[in-house]
């Protein structure tokens, strides 16, 4: 079993399910779009892209069939447990 | 009221391709306004319904939940609740999913379906699904929600006929409005319904092409990401000013063949003054910003519409976090190199209210189009057209140089307002990045219409009126015909003038220049024509007069002069349609009035820091 992580220190192309999220961390209303986005506790994601030059900041995230863009300050309040299978489809 | 034709409102997320629908199904004839109150746009349209009855459409603001998390969220929230100021209670709404998105959008449907209006639901973008390798039943879907289901193609306009149809039906249909009942963990629920009602709609899912996400691959890497976007901003640039040549040449004749036509027709006069010198002259030296605007948009249009345009306010964000602002930002600023308007105009998309004011406060920093007027002639005149390297031409440095002093002054100011006026946590930057797709002539083509004609009804109303008070500031009072002064002195600009003179005067601009600060109040480029009017009046012979422009710059300015003013004008709020438009989209004086202020005292020092600083230098 692979460590469980924050969002923001998963690997790239890794795929995880989101574990729990501190949304106390998350201004009310950015946590309100981001569930409405598609990130919500036991949602499969896979993290995409970083920003450019390789900057940590923001991340590209898949969600569903979704591709997301989120900051390095919301993806360290979601935790992840990476899961080791490549895409279900 | 009530006897009017049927309302029809579109709603859906964000990216679900409402607006390609609404474009397919009224066609060019689209009414934009705002909501009373609000900066939420309203587009109005009407189209025939099956019977060939008429009906209006309006397209809401895209949404993700019906508990809204923006102003343009709240409208459409208010809007399909019936309880909108400024709109009736609507017939019929049609919502708009993505086919490739269901489980993500069927959570916005299941919550308007609930009130129990008339819905149609739009299964849209099928061609994409199909494209993802996915398989959709829609009358499985239809049989999971209860309404009906019309898959659609809204940007090849197919399956709008069999839309129109069932809109026809479901029109006789009486509403049966329900209490939406809150439950207990109800977000929750929501989503788990929409992912089964998803999951029974979809048959088969191969692994598909998944085209968008090889795109990205090369478009979001590190390194190529970013070389790609500024490829492509440069092409951008060099269009905006090579392919207007040609238009601008015509605008320009045109708008000399009409003074002309005006002057041999008309008797002399007061009223052909105020016409030719005026009306003409004022409309028409905004008008030929026109094809630049049209370009720069036509990039922006086709960006925006292949899905390419998040993806450029990805790899911007983290610049634009370094100075408080977010990926959000980059479009409108990106916009105001053509034109301030516009880009104010596009803040609309950024919904945190402190980012979007602190973008709309340094728009005017970006330098936009009316600049270059100035700028060239000025370059012309005082920098010497050698080279400092090779290819690069001393003229074209300066000029970079220029653009680069508003993109750092901009940066600067967004950092200090952010600390300070605007003063708040950072936003964050959470943002929906859409499929590709191939963008759609017909929706481009509708855009710049819309475009063209927002700037060109600006150009007849606020500009044309500065230009009118302008041009009757410097015409009245008359000068007595005893008098030794000179009609410009003698008129109230002359006097205002009187007023400027000593304020500018430590910062190297003489009389002259002040005056010709006035007029370029509507606007920067004017300041040229000013200036050119001025020394033609003061020449004291035919001979003098004939002189060129650049010709007498060059014997009454100093270099240092020049450079100030070339400083002067990176930042000198100088067009009055910016402050219209800023106090129309901040809703009120206080930051028209903030901006008008700042950049007034920036340029001012900056003028007065070149100046003094190239006069120890003993240039």
């Amino acid at each position: 079993m692979l460590t469980p992580t924050t969002l923001d220190q998963l690997a790239l192309r890794q795929n995880a399910e989101v574990v729990s999220i501190d949304w106390t961390a998350i201004s009310e209303n950015d946590g309100r779009r981001l569930r409405a986005l598609g990130v919500d506790e036991g949602v499969a994601v896979e993290k995409l892209y970083k920003g450019m030059f390789g900057l940590s900041d923001p991340i590209a995230l898949k969600v569903g069939r979704m591709t997301i863009a989120v900051r390095k300050s919301h993806a360290e309040a979601i935790s992840v447990q990476p899961v080791s299978v490549t895409n279900q489809a | 009221m009530s006897e009017a034709v049927p309302l029809i409102v579109l709603a859906g997320n964000p990216n679900s391709g409402k607006s390609a629908l609404f474009n397919a199904l009224t066609g060019a004839r689209q009414k934009i306004a705002n909501y009373p109150g609000v900066t939420v746009e309203r587009k109005s349209g009407h189209f025939s319904l099956a019977g060939g009855k008429q009906a209006e459409l309006v397209d809401l603001p895209g949404s993700y939940s019906l508990d809204p998390t923006s102003p343009d969220e709240e409208v459409t929230r208010g809007v399909i609740m019936g309880i909108q100021e400024g709109e009736r209670t609507p017939d019929a709404i049609v919502i708009v999913l993505d086919a490739a998105n269901l489980d993500n959008h069927l959570r916005f449907a299941l919550e308007v379906i609930a009130l129990g209006q008339p819905v149609v639901v739009a299964l849209n973008m099928m061609d994409l699904a199909e494209r993802d390798g996915l398989t959709l039943d829609p009358t499985r879907l239809e049989a999971a929600l209860g309404v009906p289901v019309v898959p659609t193609v809204a940007v090849r306009r197919r399956g709008l006929e069999h839309l129109t149809a069932v809109l026809e039906s479901q029109l006789r249909k009486k509403p049966n409005p329900v209490k939406p009942v809150i439950e207990e963990d109800w977000e929750h629920g929501l989503r788990k319904r929409a992912k089964q009602i998803a999951n029974q709609a979809i048959i088969a899912e191969t692994a598909g092409r998944r085209w968008s996400e090889r795109t990205d691959r090369l478009f979001m890497h590190p390194f190529a990401g970013p070389l790609i976007l500024f490829a492509i901003l440069f092409i951008m640039f060099q269009a905006v000013f090579a392919w207007s040549e040609a238009p601008i040449g015509w605008i320009e004749s045109g708008s000399d063949w009409v003074a002309g036509a005006v002057e041999t027709n008309m008797a002399p006069g007061f009223i052909r003054d105020f016409i030719i010198e005026g009306a003409i002259a004022g409309v028409g030296s905004v008008v030929v910003f026109l094809p630049q605007i049209l370009i720069l948009f036509l990039f922006i249009l086709l960006l925006e519409a292949s899905g390419y345009m998040t993806r450029a306010a990805f790899i911007m964000d983290r610049l634009m976090a370094s100075v408080g602002l977010s990926g959000r930002s980059f479009i409108p600023l990106l916009s105001s190199f053509a034109c301030a308007i516009p880009g104010i105009m596009a803040t609309r998309s950024i919904s945190d209210p402190r980012d979007r004011l602190t973008t709309i406060l340094v728009a005017p920093l970006m330098t936009c189009a009316a600049r270059l007027p100035v700028y060239a002639i000025i370059i012309g005149a005082f920098i010497p057209p050698t080279t400092v390297g090779p290819g690069i031409g001393l003229q074209g440095l300066v000029l970079f140089g220029l653009y680069i002093f508003g993109i750092v002054g901009a940066m600067i100011v967004a950092l200090v307002l952010r600390s300070t006026v605007t003063k708040g946590p950072n936003s964050g930057f959470l943002m929906e990045m859409p499929k590709y797709q191939l963008p759609n002539m017909r929706d481009i083509l509708i855009g710049l219409w819309q475009r063209a004609w927002i700037f060109l009804r600006r150009a007849g109303t606020i500009i044309f009126a500065a230009t009118v008070v302008l041009w009757l500031l410097l015409t009245f009072p008359k000068v007595p015909e005893d008098s030794a002064m000179s009609q410009v002195d003698y008129s109230a600009a002359g006097r205002i003038t009187n007023v400027i003179a000593p304020i500018v005067k430590p910062i190297g601009f003489d009389r002259d220049i002040a005056l010709a600060l006035i007029p370029a109040m509507a606007a920067r480029e004017v300041a040229v024509a000013a200036l050119a009017t001025t020394y033609a009046i003061d020449a004291p012979d035919e001979e003098a007069e004939a002189k060129s422009l650049t010709e007498r710059l060059q014997s009454r300015w100093s270099l240092p002069t020049a450079l100030a003013f070339l400083a002067w004008f990176v930042f000198a709020p100088q067009c009055i349609s910016t402050i219209a438009v800023t106090r129309r989209e901040t809703n009120g004086w206080k930051w028209p009035t903030f901006m008008l202020v700042y950049l007034f005292a920036l340029a001012y020092v900056a003028a007065g820091i070149t100046y003094w600083s190239a006069v120890a230098l003993g240039l």
